[in-house]
């Protein structure tokens, strides 16, 4: 689309303008002041410019801590580049710091020389201790190793928004929108996108429609005629694969997903969820497309949520249900009883900071052995992860079809970082999707068994059981958490009939490793070092990687999207190189399970902090390895 | 299902056994609600494939393997939660839900109160036999203070659990009591119970012949069950005993056993009313607790309200009136596009 910006028009000779090829930029301050929004905001701005994103939103678990203080500082990282970007970004060429609190907690993250932008209104005496400074920092000299702009922001957005009938708290509120305008300006961004949101959004409120509307174009235009900041910088198009675009955010492509492949299934999705951090999204997304005919049911608990998408599946819907890792706790035993009963269920576990409630707002991949064991019994299920936001999408819409195509239970390992984040997606064909096929028994003799009598148990050559769905005349049948009898489906006791059970389910999760991609390698085919991960360090691995190999490492990556059962070349892969690094937010998941499995001397690069791995970090364990 | 077009399906019994063996033990009560539940289901014109039976653990939660329609046996004390995914797919299954005290009250309480005071059209059949059974007899939510069992010797100091009150309590729809032994009652309360749509909840006092045996004795023996019980009718007074010479009487808040004659004659009597839209006398007779009162038994409550499952079907189909099936294209498209070429 053509984007028309008057502001650029009338250009300040005065200013210089420079090109740079990548910047990451981050907005920071109070959890009140807007800094998800203003993300947000520039992040559209951004993609639909035509620059490659990815973005880092971080927030604290308190909706509203008090206001001020280290604890409420809320951030949002953009990375948006003129190339191929994978990651949000580990140094931050620009900071934006809305108060004292956010100046401490993020100066740290900011590059030497970097640009900071502060709101100097807001380092008074008061704020300054809440954020624990002795001293202002604005006065002291400690900033001198960056380019500093003090912006009295509050004071700016006031009077930009002076004419419109506000109280002056409404008023302030707006300041994020100047702070974003000036940021607009810095960067040669479009105010059109976000002129049109504020039109949208605030449709029924006029003043403050009209205060966010002139306060985003004054702080634009305060970088333009005011000669504060000098220079400013255009990152041009990025070049990608061409196609139609939108941003996307991990939850938002999972709700799509689901949508997406139970409306080529044909089948009603049902899904149930009990709200949690940082998996609530989906929910909301998903109860405003019920015309598609999904049907949204917010659980009175977690084990609800499960037992009302195992009962909607057994029904012959697709029953899905997300959470988070403490929610999967409480969840186990329902999953139990959906790979006893063989029946499709989908639960997404949008991973955070653990154990117990741990770190609800932050991400971590700690959750894989737990979707591999944790339930009583030998209780297998197939597990998938989405590697970025963009691919929520197409790991939704893979775990739909194996839950169907397998009849068993699948897990989704998404994460808070995939969750939240968001990158531009290439909108897919419709008629270019594959359609999943799903067929229901209509008569007893349909299994085949010559008996007349329908067989729930009986399987297919991959020991794929039928879905008969209650309401079918002819195929009345019972099933249960107690032991199966093959074929026929009823309890038993007998002991070779259970190791012959518990065999069976293992087999069949085993032979879903015949329907799936095989794994592809990144690199050389072989040498000296291999770089295994999964989930969302997909970013992170492949850009250290790519740098590593322009080095001249011989290095390669690859990257496991489906976990349960592992494509059928894994062990052939991991065979090939001399050395196996496994990159996880763990303190050594996968790599217990690959070492297990195959035998190899995998080392890990484990990092538990709540936050996703740096490129450099990776980059550095790399060299260090084949050093 | 429309019975208005076509033929019922004439159903026996016998229709609705399965062919697996029933397991309880001799004497239990259960094999009593086994059979009237066939029976009141037989007669009732739905086809055997519209009736699911779901349970989760305990004695009772065994039921669904015993009747040849669809039955799902769930896990413990979360079957109104897999009754409640089934109704949303498919409103058109009559749902049953099977469960016990220690199920349903105890582990299962949190789905019990909330599929209640959601309404989702499913009748809650609960096993009240105040024991453990399958985990061989300790004391339940409902077992009265002072029970003797393997896990309280010196007797249960828990406060029970009255389940009518807990379901009243709930905003249940329909609220009802009967007995395992009295068969055609029994009977009869199933069969409404599947008439009415909503959540409708019937607590059965079940004898376990192993650890609690005779627990009920007062309301089932036939030399003194009539003093000890009393028959709701909708519409008719509060008369019980033998002779049916005492009444209820409200005295303020609170009801009072009376005998009549001697200046108090029926006019002076509470009159059950199942349809009052306020819950406050059927909450009153649940509350009556041998051997103070005599324990009702029949239809507390039953009024109508919408039905989640209806009012969740009803939201999606007024989306689709207004703005049209959704289209996968619009979706996709549903933010900022922007084209590279």
């Amino acid at each position: 689309m053509t984007v028309s910006n008057p502001a650029l028009e009338r250009k300040n000779p005065q200013h210089q303008l420079e090109e740079l090829d990548a910047v990451t930029i981050r907005f920071a301050g109070d959890s009140g002041d807007g800094m998800q929004l203003a993300g947000t905001q520039f992040t559209n701005a951004s993609a639909i410019l035509g620059n490659d994103i990815s973005t880092l939103p971080d927030f604290p678990a308190e909706i509203r801590a008090p206001a001020g203080t280290l604890a409420g500082v809320s951030g949002f990282q953009v990375h948006f580049s003129k190339y191929d970007i994978h990651t949000p970004g580990d140094r931050l060429n620009t900071l934006v710091a809305m108060n004292p609190a956010a100046l401490k907690t993020n100066l740290k993250d900011l590059e030497p020389g970097g640009i900071l932008i502060v709101n100097s209104d807001a380092f008074t005496t008061a704020d300054l201790h809440k954020a624990g400074y002795k001293n202002n920092p604005l006065e002291d000299g400690s900033l001198k190793g960056y380019k500093i702009y003090h912006i009295p922001i509050n004071k700016l957005n006031r009077e930009a928004v002076s004419q419109v009938k506000l109280s002056p708290r409404e008023a302030d509120r707006c300041k994020n929108f100047f702070a974003l305008g000036l940021v607009y300006w810095l960067y040669e961004r479009p105010l059109e996108p976000t002129l049109r949101w504020i039109r949208d959004k605030f449709a029924k409120n006029p003043a403050v429609l009209e205060a966010n509307t002139r306060t985003l174009k004054a702080g634009y235009n305060y970088g333009e005629t005011t000669e504060t900041i000098a220079v400013h910088y255009k990152v041009p198009k990025a070049e990608i694969k061409p196609g139609r675009y939108r941003k996307i955010t991990g939850n938002e492509a999972l709700a799509m997903g689901l949508v997406t492949a139970t409306q080529l299934a044909n089948i009603p999705l049902v899904y149930a969820s009990y709200p949690i951090t940082p998996a609530s999204d989906i929910l909301h997304h998903l109860s405003e497309l019920k015309r598609f005919g999904v049907r949204t049911l917010q659980a009175e608990d977690e084990i609800a949520a499960i037992g009302m998408a195992i009962g909607a599946s057994f029904g012959g819907a697709m029953g899905v249900t997300a959470t988070s890792g403490p929610g999967v706790c409480l969840k186990s035993e329902a999953i139990g009883l959906a790979v006893m009963t063989e029946l499709p269920c989908l639960i997404v576990d949008v991973q955070r900071g653990g154990p117990s409630t741990g770190l609800p707002t932050k991400t971590e991949q700690a959750d894989l052995l737990q979707a591999m064991f944790g339930r009583n019994g030998e209780c297998p299920v197939a597990i998938v992860a989405p590697c970025s936001p963009a691919d929520c999408f197409n790991m939704t819409f893979e775990a739909i079809r194996l839950a169907i195509s397998f009849m068993t239970p699948v897990f989704l390992l998404s994460d808070g970082y995939l969750a939240n984040g968001a990158e531009p997606w290439l909108i897919p064909n419709v008629a270019n999707l594959p359609k999943i096929k799903i067929r229901h028994p209509a008569a007893p003799e349909s299994n085949g068994n010559g008996t007349g009598e329908f067989m729930p148990y009986q399987r297919d050559e991959r020991l794929v059981r039928q879905w008969a769905i209650p309401g079918t005349p002819g195929l009345e049948h019972r099933i249960g958490g107690l032991e199966k009898e093959d074929v026929t489906g009823n309890v038993s006791y007998d002991p070779i009939n259970h190791e012959h059970m518990v065999k069976t389910r293992a087999q069949k999760i085993a032979n879903i490793a015949n329907d799936i991609p095989e794994l592809t390698v990144t690199g050389p085919q072989e040498g000296d070092l291999l770089v295994i991960g999964w989930g969302g360090t997909y970013g992170a691995i492949t850009t250290a990687v790519q740098r590593a190999q322009r080095k001249g490492y011989k290095v390669a990556a690859t990257h496991l999207r489906y976990l349960n059962p592992m494509p059928k070349n894994t062990a052939a892969i991991l065979k090939r190189y001399k050395k196996i690094l496994v990159p996880e937010l763990n303190s050594g998941q996968l790599r217990l399970l690959l070492r297990s499995y195959f035998l190899v001397d995998a080392l890990g690069l484990n990092k538990i902090q709540g936050r996703p791995f740096l490129v450099s970090e990776i980059e550095e364990k790399i060299a260090q390895m084949l050093s | 299902m429309s019975a208005a077009t076509t033929a019922l399906p004439t159903l026996t019994a016998k229709d609705l056994a399965s062919d697996q063996e029933v397991r309880w033990c001799p004497g239990c009560g259960d094999y009593s609600i086994l059979a009237q539940m066939k029976k009141a289901l037989a007669t009732l014109g739905i086809p055997r494939e519209k009736m699911i039976f779901i349970s989760g653990i305990g004695c009772s939660s065994r039921f669904p393997y015993y009747m040849n329609t669809y039955g799902f046996h769930t896990i413990h004390g979360r079957a109104p939660t897999f009754a409640t995914g089934l109704k949303v797919t498919n409103p058109e299954l009559q749902v049953w839900v099977i469960t016990g005290d220690g199920d349903g009250l105890s582990i299962g309480g949190n789905h019990l109160i909330h599929a209640i005071r959601r309404n989702v059209d499913m009748k809650i059949v609960l096993f009240n036999n105040e024991i453990y059974g399958l985990t061989k007899g300790q004391y339940s939510p409902t077992s009265r203070i002072g029970t003797r069992t393997k896990s309280s010797p010196q007797g249960s100091i828990d406060n029970p659990l009255r389940p009518l009150s807990l379901a009243i309590g709930a905003e249940a729809t329909f609220v009802a009591r009967t007995i395992d032994v009295d068969i055609n009652h029994l009977t009869e309360v199933l069969r409404r119970a599947s008439a009415h749509k909503g959540a409708a909840f019937i607590e059965i006092y079940q004898n376990c012949k192993i650890f609690n045996d005779d627990v009920f004795q007062y309301a089932t023996d036939k030399s003194i069950k009539a003093d000890n019980t009393l028959h709701l009718e909708h519409g008719k007074p509060l008369i019980f005993g033998k002779d049916r010479n005492k009444g209820i009487r409200l005295h303020g808040l609170d009801p009072e056993v009376v005998n009549l004659g001697s200046g108090i004659s029926v006019d002076d009597l509470l009159i059950h009313d199942e349809r009052a839209e306020e819950p406050s006398l059927a909450y009153l007779l649940s509350r009556m607790v041998y051997p103070r009162f005599p324990e009702c038994v029949g239809i507390f409550r039953a009024v109508q309200r919408p039905t989640y499952d209806e009012v969740l079907n009803k939201q999606i189909e007024e989306v689709r009136r207004a703005k049209g099936p959704g289209k996968l294209e619009d979706l996709f498209a549903s933010d900022d596009i922007w084209v590279v070429e």
